[in-house]
């Protein structure tokens, strides 16, 4: 890790691309991580939210070291539970732009399951999962969406496990928003931050981010320049919320389509825990906390 | 019972200190509420009150027991023996009559039950129960009100306040249909008249109790727990259902939108754990909790909470061990857990409840250490705790209620939250700070502005860092307090729920003549720091646990304090049949570890 950058003065109010920056990234020269970064910073800038009320959390892996490289209020968390603690930020403090980044690893091995109940409760917040189908930060084992076949520390045979797919993983978790781009698409990508992050609700983005270390080439097929076709859904055609429709675009062929696969507005956990504090808040008549303590020892008694 | 007894009223009426009483059925008979009703009546009545009750691990019936100990004085344990046993079937008559008294009441319901005849040591007292009961309620088909039937019989027996019993009833019933209530009261008022006169030789009558303090409040282990966390200030939390945990995440479920705040149920402890941190990480005092199984799956995060230095409270209601274990019995085998079972070294605070109204104050203690030392506590208590009802003085909740704040006040430039200078505070996300470089909370060892830091020499000071606010936590504490023999024979000590039968053991035996010392812990992490002056005041050191004695023939805590203080005078009784310790137990095995000293 690098030494920290020197500090440097920022002014409360506006969102710059000097002053969302912190350390310089400790990823691998050519990591397809730096243009997710890129992209997010120059969306942090188009949205200016309130600097102070972005956080940026992580779980373990190399795309997971994110939080350092910018400045917001960040924490690094533990493997595979980025979900869960960041669901604890959200519906503790619904006034926070919560931004969780991992990777496959991270999102759809150790964390699948909370992924599914993440989804499930709609928490509101966005979750980027730069997936480069390779375990980079423990150098080159198999990971949860290598292809079969693929040669690994850990399988040197070529793994033998039929991948997931992240599509049907993320539209089958009741996620609300779901949509896929790729590193090398800079407006894309931003693009679909840029929905991702004005969806009211669990919005998740998978992006294909190619490791140059351990698995060179791995998205090439969705490269233009590198022979491959980049083909964008065509929402004229696709209805967003049609969940079907969605699934049938998941089971296309590699490497598939970008763009938005699902979006729906469902009411989110945040806004029913607090119907349901409104609710409580209302039959208590607004009693104080001290009121309402000495009611529950009154029916002790 | 036969027809013949001549009507004459009981020879005469015994005033006791008090009585302990066992029902004996299936876990669908609603005894649990008997002894739910009586402990009520024991609070309002200003009478000490402690119950005790084992249920099966079985999803739906099996036999189950409910004990309350009442009585004027102080009650320190659920009795070893009982005076009046009630029987409904054939196995509880089996199962409990040898902890019945010699000259006790069997009362038995005589369609189900046939003692034996030649069992002359107690008074038999046969009533057709169920069947009466089902006559009372106009022939219904189910037996549904024997246990009101049987309160009714108590309360002849022991001469009960039958006005406040109804107020009681109608606290309880009055909200749901009046038919409910009317029923309970039909019931109830069988039993009650029924002639059971004709038969005992003696009523008993309680003393009468000191009704000059506060007004008392009952309630079982788990709600004292959960209404300690709602005094302290803790607003949000999640768990994961366990047994016998979850009655404190349900209560909690219920209460917390009243007060603004929220609980969460998690789709696994990992997540729970998780949760909670995150919660806390925003500037909310929150709590997890579990039983042994589920805590063990939090370790990881919860080390992460140490190094990240966020406050927590983390409840551990225990259960038998290990796995899956004995997960309806008793068993005090998460100590080293508590204190030790996160990778790597981590320092947190752990504190004991020693009995019910102590499940109150020490959530409330765990919420202040919580925020002042910025750590995860731990509040252990066990099953025994949990479910058992006492009566206590109402707390003084004006001066006691923690009204929570979220500090987004701006830092100022320069602002690190991990200075080596000075106790964490964090600054929850939503905090400006000034000249704008926004803080990292981290599992990585780090440096005081939370970068990443490899730096040997930083992790040797960031540990020292965490480690030494866990010893200043041991300096503010109170000098231990013990009870009876200041100095001499033996010192008997002891954590959580083990507090009242060692009490109890300790009096009688001072009573024996015997110079006697009792000390229990309720902080068992950091210990304090008076412990080894003052084991040497004592030839012995007996430390009580219900836990297995290990490979080298001591218990958790008893392997802790040999440790911390090199005492050769500690010895360890230990047990691990999943039941609490009955006095005769700690006497006679006090007795042997002294005698082998």
């Amino acid at each position: 890790m690098s030494a920290p950058s020197a500090p440097k003065k920022i002014e409360r109010g506006t969102i710059t691309k000097k002053g969302i920056a912190a350390d310089h990234p400790t990823w691998c020269p050519g990591c397809g991580d730096f243009a997710v970064l890129a992209a997010f910073f120059k969306t942090l800038e188009k949205l200016q939210f309130p600097q102070e009320k972005i956080v940026t959390l992580a779980g373990i892996g190399c795309s997971s070291r994110f939080p350092y490289f910018v400045n917001t209020h960040g924490g690094h968390f533990i493997h595979g539970r980025s979900l869960p603690f960041a669901t604890g930020v959200s519906l503790g403090r619904d006034d926070l732009h919560v931004f969780v980044f991992g990777g496959d690893g991270d999102g759809f091995s150790i964390g699948g399951n909370h992924l599914d109940h993440a989804g499930r409760k709609n928490i509101r917040l966005t979750y980027v999962i730069m997936d480069n189908f390779v375990y980079g930060l423990t150098k080159m084992q198999t990971s949860p969406t290598s292809p079969q076949g693929f040669k690994s520390k850990t399988d040197p045979m070529g793994a033998i496990d039929r991948p997931t797919n992240p599509m049907r993983k993320l539209l089958s978790s009741g996620a609300t928003f779901v949509g896929r781009t790729h590193a090398t698409q800079i407006k894309h990508m931003m693009a679909m931050y840029e929905r991702a992050i004005n969806h009211d609700g669990f919005s998740v983005v998978e992006c294909l981010s190619e490791c140059v270390e351990f698995y060179k080439g791995a998205f090439d097929a969705a490269i233009p320049r590198k022979g491959g076709a980049f083909e964008v859904i065509d929402e004229e055609e696709h209805d967003v919320t049609n969940m079907a429709s969605a699934l049938a675009l998941a089971e296309e062929e590699w490497p598939g389509k970008f763009g938005v696969y699902y979006q729906k507005k469902e009411p989110t956990k945040n806004e029913l825990e607090q119907a349901n504090i409104e609710k409580a808040r209302i039959k208590s008549k607004g009693a104080s906390d001290l009121d309402l303590l000495k009611a529950t020892f009154a029916a002790m008694k | 019972m036969s027809s013949d007894v001549s009507p004459s009223p009981p020879r005469s009426e015994e005033l006791v200190h008090d009585a302990v009483i066992r029902l004996a059925g299936n876990s669908q008979d609603g005894i649990q509420s008997i002894g739910g009703f009586l402990a009520r009546l024991a609070g309002r009545s200003a009478q000490e009150v402690m119950t005790y009750m084992t249920i099966p691990a079985t999803i739906s019936g099996g036999p189950s027991i409910f004990q309350v100990r009442m009585g004027s004085g102080e009650v320190l344990s659920a009795g070893d023996e009982a005076d009046v046993l009630v029987a409904f079937y054939q196995h509880s008559y089996e199962n409990h009559i040898d902890q019945l008294k010699d000259g006790g009441i069997l009362l038995y319901d005589s369609d189900h039950v046939e003692p034996k005849e030649e069992d002359k040591k107690y008074l038999k007292v046969g009533v057709s129960i169920a069947a009466l009961t089902v006559e009372a309620l106009g022939g219904s088909a189910r037996e549904k009100g024997k246990n009101l039937f049987t309160l009714g019989l108590l309360a002849r027996i022991f001469r009960l306040d039958v006005e406040k019993l109804r107020g009681i009833f109608k606290d309880r019933f009055g909200g749901k249909s009046e038919d409910i209530l009317r029923n309970a009261n039909l019931a109830f008022d069988s039993g009650y008249s029924f002639p059971i006169d004709n038969v005992l030789d003696r009523y008993y009558s309680f003393q009468a109790p000191d009704e000059s303090g506060p007004p008392q409040v009952t309630m079982d282990g788990n709600t004292a727990i959960t209404l300690g966390l709602l005094t302290g200030g803790v607003r949000y939390g999640s768990g994961y259902p366990i047994t016998p945990w979850s009655t404190i995440m349900e209560m909690l479920r219920a209460q917390l939108p009243k007060y603004g705040g929220l609980f969460v149920q998690a789709e696994d402890e990992l997540a729970a754990v998780s949760i909670a941190i995150g919660f806390a990480y925003s500037g909310r005092l929150a709590i997890t909790g579990s039983s042994g199984p589920g805590i063990s799956l939090k370790q990881e995060a919860l080390g992460w909470a140490t190094m990240a230095e966020i406050p927590l409270v983390v409840i551990n209601v225990q259960r038998g061990g290990p796995s899956t274990g004995l997960p309806t019995n008793v068993e005090q085998s998460d100590l080293l857990q508590a204190i030790y079972g996160s990778h790597g070294d981590c320092p947190r605070v752990v504190l004991a409840a020693q009995n019910v109204k102590d499940c109150f104050y020490t959530a409330l203690e765990a919420c202040k250490i919580a925020r002042e030392y910025s750590v995860p506590v731990f509040v252990l208590s066990d099953m025994a705790l949990a479910s058992r009802i006492e009566a206590f003085d109402e707390p003084d909740l004006e001066a006691l209620t923690v009204e929570p704040t979220l500090d987004l006040e701006d830092r100022p430039e320069g602002y690190k939250p991990y200075d080596l200078k000075r106790m964490t505070r964090h600054a929850p996300p939503g905090t400006w700070i000034e000249g704008g470089k926004f803080p990292q909370v981290t599992g990585l060892e780090h440096d005081e502005t939370g970068h990443p830091s490899g730096n040997p020499e930083m992790h040797v000071k960031m540990m020292s860092k965490r480690r030494d606010k866990i010893k200043k936590l041991a300096d503010s504490f109170p000098p231990s307090k013990i009870f009876g023999d200041q100095e001499g024979e033996t010192l008997v000590v002891g954590w959580g729920s083990t507090w009242g039968p060692i009490r109890e053991t300790v009096i009688r035996e001072r009573s024996n003549g015997k110079a006697m010392g009792h000390l229990q812990i309720r902080h068992v992490n950091p210990l304090p720091n008076d412990l080894e002056a003052i084991f040497k005041r004592y030839e012995n050191v007996v430390v009580v646990e219900m836990n297995d004695e290990g490979l080298y023939g001591y218990g958790q805590l008893a392997t802790l304090l040999r440790a911390q203080t090199c005492n050769p005078a500690i010895r360890s009784l230990t047990k691990t049949d999943g039941l609490t310790f009955k006095i005769r137990e700690i006497m006679k095995g006090v007795q042997e570890q002294t005698e082998q000293a």
